[in-house]
């Protein structure tokens, strides 16, 4: 199994620890329901140094993104970050990717950690066959630790260990600066909703950097969190994740990232099956459901309106903020309209849940 | 992490504790410990009659589904309903607040097939 650079310190913390995409990942430290609920409160720190980083070069490093990319990347200014996706010419998504645009000939994507292999083996072959000769991919994952630390503490945490105006780093930018000693890139992004930071640092670097943030984060109550957490936390903002919500069958107008998705770019890849989906409309859509009565709605159960099956849960969880079971689901457009309601096959039981457009929390 | 010596133990990581012909049941602190925290329990109804070795409810924790299994047989006598609103308890006291259900035994002797303390502790010494 993969191990981060972390991975010791998981061990020394008695993390539970899990294989996670061929990761050997911390599932939970203390608990998920304490680890969330740190994160919405005060902060947490978390090892994501599983994601990959693949980096893009040279004169024609933008028009490449371009054609590669479903969103417009030449909206970005410099220390400028984009959400965006690769897509399969048949509209199906190989990944969605956060964009670093470094300058106008340099761009970093920060890709899921599953999918990093699969994804570089992609933008090979688009760039192959798009016979553009000056640009240059570079895999450069393993040489990155990635800590993300979020809360409404993160700022106040992170500025006792950098000299780099914090306040000035807005959301979905970043600066390259010093923390804790050590060169790195300080973004101001995250996965759980939260103000925070993502951090992206050298290998080598990332066990002292991550003991000097706890250290400094201890007295505002930092508390490591795990992939459990992270998970609830982004289920509650309505945050798709790769292999549940989107994937090479889920087109991104289906998953409710048609806010990404410009149809009126320039040829992309995918492009063109996207703009038929559009026109012919879409034969499901993403939603959120709010069930009516305790349980936990989760991955794969079916979904019904009435007698009729309409869909299906692709990720679902109690939310620990609200303490009532939340859900992503993808539905039949007839059944998706906000606050129609649903009912979720729970096991041998239908519980009621209405339709609600995440985030359920605010 | 706690065994009562008192109590009796299955394989699938249930506790009973007999008192006359009533069995006290509910889950291990092995158990809650693997599960994480617990968000939901769902319980069988008073007078449901439970077969031994078949599952009789469902317990949930953020990450997981499983279900509880009935260590003997016997009717339901009482459920604890405090594990409706506060499924958490399991977690805070597997032995004593946590309790799931009540039940009268069809065979009060079915109770001597389960493993004591020792036995159940080097289970899952093996299994962990």
């Amino acid at each position: 199994m993969k191990k981060t650079p972390l991975n010791q310190i998981h061990r020394e913390l008695g993390a539970r620890m899990v294989d996670f995409g061929g990761w050997d990942m911390p599932v939970q430290y203390s608990g998920v329901i304490e680890e969330h609920l740190v994160v919405r409160q005060a902060a947490g720190l978390f090892d994501v140094s599983h994601m990959g980083e693949i980096e893009v070069t040279g004169p024609g490093a933008l028009a490449f993104i371009q054609h590669l990319t479903i969103n417009d990347a030449a909206k970005l200014a410099d220390n400028q970050i984009q959400y965006s996706a690769f897509c399969y010419p048949e509209g199906g998504v190989v990944d969605d990717v956060t964009l670093y645009r470094f300058n106008e000939r340099r761009f970093l994507f920060c890709v899921n950690a599953s999918n990093t292999d699969k994804d570089f083996a992609w933008m090979q072959q688009v760039l192959s066959e798009s016979a553009m000769t000056d640009v240059t991919l570079n895999n450069r994952s393993a040489e990155f630790a990635q800590i993300a630390l979020q809360g409404p503490k993160a700022e106040e945490i992170l500025s006792s260990l950098t000299d780099v105006p914090l306040a000035d780093i807005v959301y979905y930018h970043f600066h390259e600066g010093v923390v804790a000693g050590v060169k790195m890139i300080i973004s101001r992004t995250g996965y759980t909703g939260e103000d925070g930071f993502e951090l992206y640092l050298p290998a080598s670097a990332a066990v002292e950097v991550w003991r000097r943030l706890m250290a400094t984060g201890a007295p505002h109550g930092l508390l490591p969190i795990g992939l459990g957490a992270r998970d609830t936390l982004r289920l509650e903002k309505g945050y798709a994740l790769y292999g549940h919500e989107l994937s090479r069958d889920i087109s991104p107008l289906e998953a409710g990232l048609a806010w990404i998705t410009k149809l009126d770019k320039l040829d992309f890849v995918g492009k063109a099956a996207l703009v038929k989906q559009k026109a012919d409309g879409v034969q499901r859509r993403r939603i959120g459901l709010v069930l009516q009565e305790r349980g936990v709605p989760r991955e794969g159960y079916p979904i019904f309106d009435g007698d009729r099956e309409v869909g299906v849960v692709t990720s679902g969880t109690m939310s620990p903020t609200l303490k009532i079971g939340i859900a992503l689901a993808l539905v039949e457009p007839a059944a998706a309209g906000i606050d129609n309601e649903l009912q979720v096959a729970v096991r041998n039981r239908r519980m009621g849940a209405k339709v609600v457009r995440p985030p359920f929390v605010q | 992490m706690e065994f009562p010596e008192e109590l009796k133990y299955t394989e699938e990581h249930e506790w009973v504790m007999v008192e006359e012909e009533l069995a006290v049941i509910g889950i291990t602190d092995f158990a809650q410990d693997s599960l994480g925290d617990v968000v939901f329990v769902e319980l069988p109804e008073v007078g449901t009659f439970l077969e031994a070795g078949k599952a009789f409810g469902v317990v949930e924790s953020v990450k997981a589904v499983s279900d509880i299994y009935a260590p003997i047989s016997g009717t339901v006598e009482e459920i604890n309903d405090d594990l409706v609103d506060a499924p958490e308890i399991i977690n805070t006291s597997p032995y004593e607040d946590g309790w799931m259900i009540k039940i009268r035994m069809a065979d009060a002797g079915d109770a001597d097939n389960l493993m004591d303390a020792e036995a159940y502790q080097a289970l899952i010494a093996e299994e962990s």
